[in-house]
C-alpha cells in the first residue's frame, strides 16, 4: 500500500481557469487529478444541449483538456476523477476514447464510467409508489412541478468510482456525483478503507470539501490579509497529500502563487456550510467540529482529528424544472445627483410597466454603487457620488411580458433623466429560469452502474 | 467600548437555495469568546433586518474559532430564481463584518496590543 498519495484539484466549477489542471499535471508530482464540473443547475443546461444534439450533454471543456494532458497522465500513471459526464457520460467517455486513439494511446488507458444517477425515466414510477421527492427547502411534493421538470439526478458518492478504479480505470467519468466523492474515492481505492470506517471516510470527505472549489482554498477569494497574498495571477490550485490513517496535508506546487495558510483553509471549511456536525454525503456524515489544523511548513497545513458518523439511508436528488422567465436591464447615471437620477428613472420605468399592464412575479431594483451588495447596511451614499448603475430585474411566467420589459430600458436614455449612458450591450436578453429542486430518495432505489471501457 | 467585527474576524459566505451562510472566523484565538458572546443569532437577525426575511441559526466551531450562521429567506428566492446581483450571497460575509460589538476595556487592550 502506498503511504502517501497526492490528489490535485483542477477545476472548482465548470468555467474555472482552463489551464489550472494542466499546471497541476506539469507543475510537480501528483497521483490523482480531480475535476469538479457540476454546479446545481449545470445538469439542466446539459439536458437542453443533449435534446438539441444527442452527442452533447457533458462538460465540453473536459475533452480538449484530456487531449492535452493524457500523454503525461499515461506516462506518469496519473489517474483522473471527474464528474464531467453530465447527462451523457457515455458520450463524454467516447470522445475521450477517440482522443486517446488519435494520440496513439489506444490500449494504454482504460476509462471507467459511472451511470445510474439519472432518474428521469423512472420519475412517474417513483411518484406512483409514493416516493414524493418533496422539496427539502419548502416541503412541497414534486407533483406540483411534474410537467416542468428538465432533469433529475441522484448524487452518487465515492463507492462507484472506487469500483471503477479497482477494475483498473485510469480515467473515471461520472454524471451527478458529489464533489467530495471525487477526492475520497482515490483514498478508499489506494488505502483500502472499509465502508464503515466513518472517521476516515469523513476525513476524505472533508479533504474533498477543502479542495473542491479549487483556488478558493489557496488564496483565491481570501479575505484574510488579501493584499499580502502573493502572485494570484499564477495561483497554485490546492493538493491533498493523504495518508492511510486519514490525516492529510493541504499544499500546492512549488513556484506557484497564492498561499496555503490556516486562515485560507478555515475560510474554505465554512464555505456553504450548514450544521457543521452534520455534513451529509452519500458516504458518511462528517463532523466539522472535530477538525484540527496545524502548520507543517510553508504552504503546508496538516488536517487531523476528524471524526464522522454512519451515512444516512438517503441520497440527495437534484431536480431542475422550468420556472418562468427573467431579464435584467442596466443603465449608468453620472454626477451630479447620480443617485437621485437613477431613482427617478426607476420610478418612470415602473410607471410605464404599470401602464402597459405588464404583470410580474417580482420586480427588483438595485443601485449598483449604493446598495446592490449590502443593502441598507451600506448607509446613504455620498452626495457627490460620481456615478450609479440602475439595475432592474423582472421575473414572471409570461415570456411576452418579460420580453416587453427588455424594450423599455433603452428608451429611458432619450425619455428620462439626463447624464445617462451604459447601453452599449443592447437590449437585455430574456432568460428561461431553470430552478433547482433538492429532494431525498431512499438509497435502495438507486443502483449505480460501473463499466470500464478499453481505448 | 464598541469595535467593528472587521477588527476581530474574517468571513466567507455562500448559498444553499434561498439561505445564505456566513462563516465568521476569529482573527486570533482569544477573540473567539467575544464572537460567541456578542454575535448571537438574535443580533445577526437584527443586523440583517430587511435583508434576511427568515430565521437566523447559529452553529459553533470552537475547534477552528468560528461561528456559522444560516440566514434563511435572504436571497430573493435563491439560485436562478433570484434577481439579485448577489444571488449567491457571496458578499454577506463582509456585510456581517460591518456589525459593531461591545468589548471590555481589557479585550480592547488585547485588540490594540
Amino acid at each position: 500500500m502506498k503511504q502517501k498519495i497526492r490528489i490535485a484539484a483542477g477545476q472548482g466549477f465548470w468555467g474555472d481557469l482552463l489551464d489550472a489542471p494542466v499546471r497541476q499535471v506539469e507543475g510537480g508530482p501528483i497521483d490523482y487529478l480531480m475535476l469538479d464540473y457540476l454546479a446545481e443547475v449545470t445538469m439542466s443546461i446539459m439536458q437542453k444541449q443533449k435534446a438539441r444534439d444527442p452527442n452533447a450533454g457533458y462538460a465540453k471543456d473536459f475533452v480538449p483538456l484530456m487531449r492535452r494532458i493524457l500523454p503525461a497522465c499515461v506516462e506518469r500513471g496519473i489517474k483522473v476523477t471527474a464528474n464531467a459526464g453530465g447527462v451523457n457520460v457515455r458520450g463524454c467517455a467516447n470522445a475521450v476514447i477517440e482522443s486517446a486513439r488519435e494520440l496513439g494511446l489506444a490500449g494504454k488507458v482504460r476509462i471507467g464510467i459511472v451511470t445510474g444517477d439519472d432518474i428521469i425515466p423512472r420519475l412517474d414510477e417513483l411518484l406512483s409508489r409514493g416516493i414524493e421527492l418533496r422539496n427539502m427547502d419548502t416541503g412541497e411534493p414534486l407533483s406540483t412541478v411534474r410537467d416542468k421538470i428538465q432533469s433529475a439526478n441522484a448524487y452518487l458518492g465515492a463507492w462507484p468510482m472506487v469500483e471503477a478504479l479497482n477494475q483498473g480505470a485510469q480515467i473515471v467519468i461520472t454524471g451527478r456525483a458529489t464533489d467530495t466523492g471525487l477526492t475520497l474515492a482515490p483514498m478508499i481505492h489506494e488505502f483500502g478503507w472499509s465502508n464503515d470506517d466513518w472517521n476516515r471516510l469523513s476525513a476524505g470527505t472533508i479533504a474533498g470539501h477543502i479542495i473542491e472549489c479549487g483556488a478558493q482554498a489557496s488564496g483565491g477569494n481570501c479575505q484574510y490579509e488579501w493584499r499580502s497574498i502573493p502572485n494570484l495571477a499564477e495561483v497554485g490550485f490546492p493538493i491533498v497529500e493523504a495518508s492511510p490513517d486519514g490525516t492529510f496535508v493541504i499544499t500546492k506546487h512549488e513556484r506557484t502563487g497564492g498561499w496555503i495558510i490556516i486562515p485560507s483553509i478555515k475560510e474554505q471549511l465554512v464555505y456553504e456550510m450548514g450544521d457543521p456536525r452534520e455534513y451529509i454525503t452519500p458516504d458518511c456524515v462528517a463532523d466539522f467540529t472535530t477538525i484540527r489544523l496545524e502548520y507543517e511548513g510553508r504552504d503546508r497545513v496538516r488536517v487531523f482529528g476528524i471524526e464522522g458518523r454512519p451515512a444516512t439511508e438517503f441520497l440527495k436528488v437534484s431536480i431542475s424544472y422550468s420556472a418562468g422567465f427573467k431579464a435584467v436591464g442596466t443603465l449608468v447615471y453620472a454626477w451630479p445627483d447620480a443617485y437621485d437620477k437613477a431613482q427617478a428613472a426607476d420610478r418612470i420605468l415602473r410607471r410605464r410597466l404599470e401602464r402597459l399592464g405588464l404583470e410580474f412575479d417580482q420586480v427588483l431594483t438595485e443601485f449598483v454603487g449604493v446598495n446592490a451588495t449590502h443593502g441598507r447596511l451600506a448607509g446613504p451614499p455620498r452626495a457627490d457620488i460620481p456615478e450609479v448603475q440602475l439595475r432592474v430585474g423582472v421575473r414572471g411566467q409570461d415570456r411576452n411580458a418579460v420580453e416587453r420589459f427588455t424594450k423599455e430600458i433603452a428608451p429611458l436614455i432619450l425619455t428620462g433623466p439626463p447624464a445617462v449612458t451604459g447601453f452599449a450591450g443592447g437590449r437585455p436578453k430574456v432568460e428561461e429560469i431553470v430552478a433547482y429542486w433538492p429532494a431525498l430518495i431512499p438509497k435502495e432505489e438507486i443502483t449505480p452502474v460501473v463499466e470500464v471501457l478499453n481505448t | 467600548m464598541k469595535v467593528q467585527l472587521t477588527k476581530l474576524a474574517h468571513a466567507r459566505s455562500g448559498d444553499k437555495g434561498d439561505t445564505a451562510n456566513v462563516g465568521l472566523i476569529a482573527l486570533e484565538e482569544k477573540f473567539y469568546p467575544i464572537l460567541v458572546r456578542e454575535v448571537t443569532a438574535e443580533r445577526v437577525k437584527e443586523h440583517f433586518k430587511g435583508i434576511c426575511h427568515g430565521e437566523v441559526e447559529r452553529f459553533e466551531l470552537p475547534n477552528i474559532g468560528a461561528l456559522n450562521f444560516l440566514l434563511h429567506e435572504s436571497l430573493g428566492g435563491g439560485g436562478t430564481l433570484s434577481l439579485m446581483t448577489d444571488a449567491q450571497g457571496k458578499t454577506f460575509s463582509t456585510a456581517l463584518l460591518r456589525m459593531d460589538v461591545e468589548v471590555t476595556d481589557q479585550e480592547a487592550g488585547d485588540l490594540h496590543g
